[in-house]
């Protein structure tokens, strides 16, 4: 039997979040080395005698198991989860009370769980967003650092920040408290927001490794969409907006794998499953009164997703919506996409207009595309040397090798190639 | 064709689950690929890695395990192979290098005089 791709990963954050139920909050090192126990002994068995039928179970039971001889050994010299000792009081034997926790009905919201632990106002947002990394995800800190394009040590530093943090909190977040959940909720919808954007949008120089990104944050909503309780407009909207825009990413590389503008991409190459799936999660968000930073943003992809060629996008549309996105979460950012768009729709002179009358625009001063966006401009009303030197800013800005590929090229264009 | 023993050294998994279901999928493509070429008489087992010794005259029992765990043996294989040459070219492939381990080729002795 082969394996599915990433199954440890995915295993590793839903067995420790069972364990931090069972063996309490302050204990979630403990659960971390039980898991660790647990792969190695499948990586060490199932190398010789093959994947067993039901991976997922078998790396559950085992580290059941081994939850079950740490509980026996240390049961005296330790304080478990209060849940867990109440029951060993009352209803005598460990192995039943394990076999109870560890039943099905039992570990459905765990992962919800632990999303929602991560998410401890105490932590900042980077760290919740690590938290959630390392932990529901299986991310080693190695691979953490490379997906943020960070050193390891800042990153070993904010995981064991946040995770004595963690530990230290009393207990787990409790999701059956509808007032809490409702409260926490808005924070768990950031955090997914950043790691999906992280993927979509950062840095990092390895394509794959964004694109993990994405579908890590994807998994996570989809644990939210399947409680009752996490499943409100809101997260709907927000899993519009990954769906829509993970429906891009194959087209976001070329075949040569050159970088490819939104206005460039091939659009038979969009994932039209995605497509379809996003756009039914923007129905389901507009039930209700919220209209957030998720609904617009899903919204102007979705226009995005409807043209099938660019000069059938409808810009009026999308203008609109960046002018509500200004309002309720205005950014530098924001105001350089909408600039784009007004450029589209009302020519390259205003596009330049709006750029010129963004307030805070230095914050745009390390971002490549705040100068790629001049260049454009500048480029399309014919001012081709002033086009250049803003291309040649945007490219010493250049993050990684994709990058200055795409912005070497926009300066060729300037030097009488394509424009 | 002779018989030989691969024995498994060592060899630290890390703490990455990525990097863990990577190096598992190594060992089964390899082992199967020595499966497909007719050398693998016995894939074998794993052996846990605690245990009782049990020494001298006076029969000591001494817990486990016995050795570093750089040392420490942790499964074996029996394997097919023409002479000795061909069975170190053989336990090359193993991805046990990868995670700083080692295999120790032993010849099973032949019962022939």
């Amino acid at each position: 039997m082969e394996l599915e791709d990433h199954l440890f990963r995915q295993e590793a954050g839903r067995v420790v979040a069972t364990l931090t139920r069972i063996f309490g909050v302050h204990n979630l090192a403990l659960a971390e080395d039980v898991v660790q126990d647990a792969f190695c002994r499948a990586l060490e068995v199932w190398k010789f005698r093959g994947v067993p039928d039901n991976p997922s179970a078998w790396l559950m039971a085992t580290a059941k198991n081994r939850a079950l001889d740490v509980l026996r050994r240390e049961r005296t010299a330790r304080t478990f989860a209060p849940e867990l000792t109440r029951l060993l009081d009352s209803e005598g034997t460990t192995v039943s009370v394990v076999q109870e926790l560890f039943g099905a009905n039992a570990i459905k919201d765990d992962q919800l769980r632990m999303m929602f632990s991560c998410c401890h106002p105490r932590l900042p947002e980077e760290a919740q967003v690590a938290l959630m990394l390392h932990i529901l995800c299986g991310f080693s800190v190695s691979e953490i650092a490379s997906a943020f394009v960070s050193t390891r040590a800042a990153i070993e530093k904010r995981v064991s920040r946040a995770k004595k943090a963690l530990a230290t909190s009393k207990s787990l977040f409790d999701v059956a408290n509808a007032i809490d959940f409702a409260a926490r909720l808005p924070s768990v919808h950031r955090a997914l927001y950043l790691l999906f954007n992280e993927g979509y949008h950062g840095a990092s120089p390895e394509s794959a490794v964004r694109a993990e990104l994405c579908r890590e944050a994807m998994r996570l909503v989809q644990v939210l969409l399947n409680h009752a309780l996490a499943a409100t407009p809101v997260t709907h909207a927000l899993a519009a907006l990954m769906w829509l825009h993970a429906a891009r990413l194959p087209a976001r590389v070329d075949a040569a794998g050159n970088l490819s503008s939104l206005f460039d991409q091939d659009r038979s190459r969009w994932d039209h499953e995605l497509v379809i799936r996003g756009q039914e999660f923007l129905d389901l968000s507009a039930k209700g009164t919220a209209l957030t930073e998720y609904h617009l943003e899903a919204g102007i992809a979705a226009f995005h997703a409807m043209a099938p060629r660019p000069e059938e996008t409808d810009w009026a549309q999308i203008v609109l919506l960046y002018d509500m996105l200004m309002t309720i979460r205005p950014s530098p950012v924001v105001a350089l996409n909408r600039a784009i768009a007004v450029a589209q729709l009302e020519g390259p002179g205003r596009g330049l207009e709006e750029i010129h009358a963004i307030a805070g625009k230095d914050r745009l001063a390390r971002y490549p595309f705040y100068f790629g966006a001049l260049g454009e401009f500048e480029l399309r009303s014919g001012r081709r040397e002033v086009a250049r030197g803003h291309f040649q800013a945007a490219l010493a800005l250049a993050r990684n090798a994709m990058e200055r590929r795409f912005l070497e090229g926009r300066v060729a264009a300037c030097e009488g190639g394509r424009v | 064709m002779s018989e030989f023993v691969f024995l498994y050294r060592g060899g630290e998994p890390g703490r990455s689950p990525e990097r863990m279901q990577q190096m598992m999928q190594k060992w089964m493509a390899w082992m199967k690929e020595l499966g497909e070429k007719g050398h693998l008489k016995d894939q074998g087992h794993p052996l846990e890695r605690a245990g009782k010794l049990v020494k001298g005259k006076q029969k000591t029992v001494t817990d486990g395990p016995f050795a570093e765990a750089k040392d420490l043996v942790g499964g074996y294989t029996l394997i097919e192979a023409r002479d000795l040459e061909q069975a170190v070219e053989l336990s090359k492939g193993c991805p046990i290098f990868e995670t700083e381990g080692a295999v120790e080729v032993r010849p099973v002795m032949k019962i022939s005089p």
